[in-house]
């Protein structure tokens, strides 16, 4: 399972230009990530994997085939997909949220829920809390459950559009850590969407890095790009010239205490 | 009271015939704007032409219309058909706009979720537009249902038959307790016809009753 | 179909127009009475909605009136009245003026409210008093949906004051009930539609009027 996009542009009917030429192959159980300001057809490029957006040159492969050979919506159910905040279908309860694709797909509907309270447990959802109607949780608790409504129909691709974006820092925290323990387990191939760098490096095993009409800055791997940034728009993007991000190391009694540029130290080199 | 005591049987007897012409008039109503709200929602081009002749229909007077349509329809004045189309069109003109409106509250957020996680085209339609534009779309049925109710009593200008004619008849023999009658009872009839549509509407849609989660995030 | 011909041949008939009964005389008289309920029910209805918008005072109990007086039938309130006053144009005046009344009313809180709560906040806060506060920024601001309600009523009205025929020589709705009394049908179809196209042309009118008030809307200062 991989992801190629091969020479991709999208250009709406009022002229607007999202993506040119975007070109880029996602390994199997790699996890990619899109960042960039708004405008920069990260989106664009992510909905372009389960044709809800269909390019206008170029195209989309996986493992290989063409998607627009693939029938839409055959193609959707196949990949596990974590919407913004507030994608829950707000009328379903918990559980039949997370249960929506595999009903879909025909699972009985018992089965189908019995799946889903363990998946709940799985993203740390109690499961009792299965009953509740969307708006009965916090943000947080609804982004955990986007996950496991994403995971529910066993894909082997997950698309994720700015999944923590509308949380507090901690508990974002909290939501990369556990994505990061299942990607662990379950070896996804990801396309990330995210305007936060931090998380794209955090999360991201390749990150790439657009410009204003989905132009690349730069793509690499998290070290790459923060040991090596392409230009100044990268270098201001990644916030190379922060603080925290131009560490030295300092000898303390014979010990590399690593501080940061401001000289607060950051921890000890082993 | 004496008055309705005396004429239990023909009270019921007009009741039931303003069921029988107002509830059709609404089912229809509501049927055939759910369809022009659709359709003036998915393209609104299309739908500012439907829905700005929806609004121009809607401002026909009733009475006359009750006049035009047996002469465009060819059926007679005096059938409940006639009232009943009458009372269709304009159920259908007033309800429309809420219809589309209906369509419009569904979060374009959700929508996009379900059709992203693979809901076809009909699944959309009716798995999630459709439960999710309940709440606004019942709003607008209560009016027309209250309205539909109150203007079944000009029928009887015409000589089709309903509790208006508790009202013309009062009128002609100067009985006031006959009118009184008729106007409470269409207002009765409107009350429970309203409360029996909340009522629906709480059992529809379960999850508007549902407490929200507290200030956590 | 064919009636049509005939009853556009009653309206075009040189006979039927000019004198008391003509059909000049009486859109005038359906456009008196229509702008004389409406006018009425405005004395009473947009102070009182005004001040339940502005003070948010007293909204629960409104709503809940209008909707009942909404579910009376104007026939039977017509009619009672006609009993009561006898037959003349004080009882459908009265009939006309009670129906325009949620309409107008519902509109005035609903535009009072409407009004943008920080130019509101930013008017108290320079010093304008409570009644220039109305005055000057709230009714102005919520002009369009104030408008729109007495839109909403006159449509109302005008459609409705046909039945005032019902119990007095009055407006355009006499041609229906007495076509309908003496079988003469081309006058009856001839009446509904001389009412219908009234009610089109007044309702027209008044969404231009509506839009003309817009950009005025827009200039006060907030």
């Amino acid at each position: 399972m991989g992801i190629e996009f091969r020479d991709v542009g999208k250009t709406y009917p009022d002229g607007t230009v999202a993506v040119t030429g975007f070109s880029c192959t996602v390994p199997s159980h790699r996890t990619l990530a899109l960042v960039g300001t708004s405008g920069s057809g990260k989106t664009t490029l992510m909905r372009m994997v389960n044709r809800m957006v269909e390019p206008t040159t170029g195209s989309v492969l996986i493992d290989g085939r063409d998607v627009r050979e693939l029938d839409k919506v055959a193609l959707r159910r196949s990949i596990g997909y974590v919407p913004q905040a507030g994608g829950l279908l707000p009328h379903r309860r918990v559980v039949d949220n997370v249960a929506t694709v595999p009903v879909l797909t025909g699972t009985p509907r018992r089965a189908a829920r019995d799946a889903a309270l363990a998946l709940l447990e799985r993203v740390g959802i109690d499961p009792a809390l299965g009953r509740r109607y969307p708006a009965q949780l916090s943000g947080g608790q609804q982004q955990r459950v986007a996950v496991a409504r994403a995971l529910a129909a066993e894909p082997n691709i997950l698309l994720m559009d700015e999944p923590f974006g509308a949380v507090d820092p901690i508990v974002r925290r909290g939501l990369q850590d556990q994505l990061l323990q299942l990607q662990a387990e379950l070896g996804k191939t990801i396309v990330l969407v995210t305007h936060d760098i931090d998380e794209a490096f955090r999360l991201g095993d390749e990150v790439v890095i657009l410009r204003t009409g989905g132009i690349v800055a730069q793509t690499g791997t998290p070290k790459e790009i923060v040991a090596a940034p392409a230009d100044e728009f990268v270098r201001d993007f990644i916030g190379a010239d922060r603080a925290e991000r131009a560490l030295r190391t300092v000898d303390v009694d014979g010990r590399s205490v690593v501080v940061d540029g401001d000289g607060r130290p950051v921890g000890v080199l082993e | 009271m004496s008055w309705l005591d005396a004429n239990r049987d023909y009270v019921l007897d007009m009741l039931l015939q303003h069921v029988r012409l107002s509830v059709p008039a609404i089912v229809i109503s509501v049927l055939v704007a759910v369809v022009l709200g659709r359709v003036a929602w998915r393209w609104p081009r299309a739908g500012t032409v439907v829905l700005g002749s929806a609004s121009l229909l809607y401002s026909v007077p009733a009475l006359p219309l009750l006049i035009v349509i047996p002469v465009l329809l060819g059926i007679p004045l005096r059938s409940g058909l006639t009232l009943v189309v009458a009372l269709a069109v304009y159920g259908t003109a007033l309800l429309a706009g809420t219809a589309a409106d209906a369509f419009g509250s569904v979060d374009a957020r959700v929508r996009e979720a379900a059709e992203a996680m693979g809901y076809s085209r009909a699944g959309l339609l009716w798995k999630v537009d459709l439960p999710l534009a309940v709440p606004v779309l019942l709003s607008g049925i209560r009016v027309v249902t209250v309205s539909t109710v109150s203007l079944v009593t000009i029928g009887a200008l015409v000589g089709i038959p309903s509790l208006g004619n508790l009202l013309t008849d009062g009128f002609q023999r100067d009985i006031r307790a006959e009118i009184v009658t008729g106007v409470l009872g269409t207002m009765l009839l409107a009350v429970t016809l309203d409360a029996l549509l909340v009522a629906l509407g709480r059992v529809v849609t379960p999850w508007r009753a549902a407490t929200p989660a507290g200030g956590a995030s | 179909m064919n009636l049509f011909g005939d009853a556009l041949a009653w309206i075009t008939d040189g006979a039927h127009w000019g004198g008391p009964g003509g059909i000049d005389h009486r859109v005038v008289q359906h456009l008196l009475v229509t702008f004389a309920a409406v006018a009425l029910a405005a004395v009473l209805a947009l102070p009182l909605g005004i001040l339940i918008g502005h003070t948010g005072r007293g909204r629960l109990v409104v709503v809940a009136l209008a909707g009942a007086v909404r579910a009376v039938p104007t026939l039977g309130l017509l009619t009672l009245l006609g009993l009561a006053l006898g037959i003349g144009i004080q009882a459908p005046l009265i009939a006309l003026v009670a129906l325009a009344f949620p309409s107008l009313l519902a509109g005035a809180y609903a535009g009072i409210e409407a009004a943008d709560r920080g130019a509101v906040d930013a008017a108290r806060a320079v010093g304008m008093s409570e009644w220039q506060l109305v005055t000057r920024v709230e009714i102005p601001l919520g002009a369009d949906v104030i408008l729109g309600g007495i839109r909403a009523a006159t449509l109302q009205v005008v459609a409705t004051a046909t039945l005032a025929a019902y119990i007095s020589d009055t407006g355009l709705g006499r041609y229906l009930f007495s076509g309908l009394k003496s079988r003469q049908y081309d006058q009856m179809l001839a009446g509904a539609l001389l009412v219908a196209a009234l009610a089109l042309v007044l309702d027209l009118t008044m969404a231009a009027l509506q839009r003309a008030s817009r950009p005025t809307t827009r200039k006060v200062p907030s």
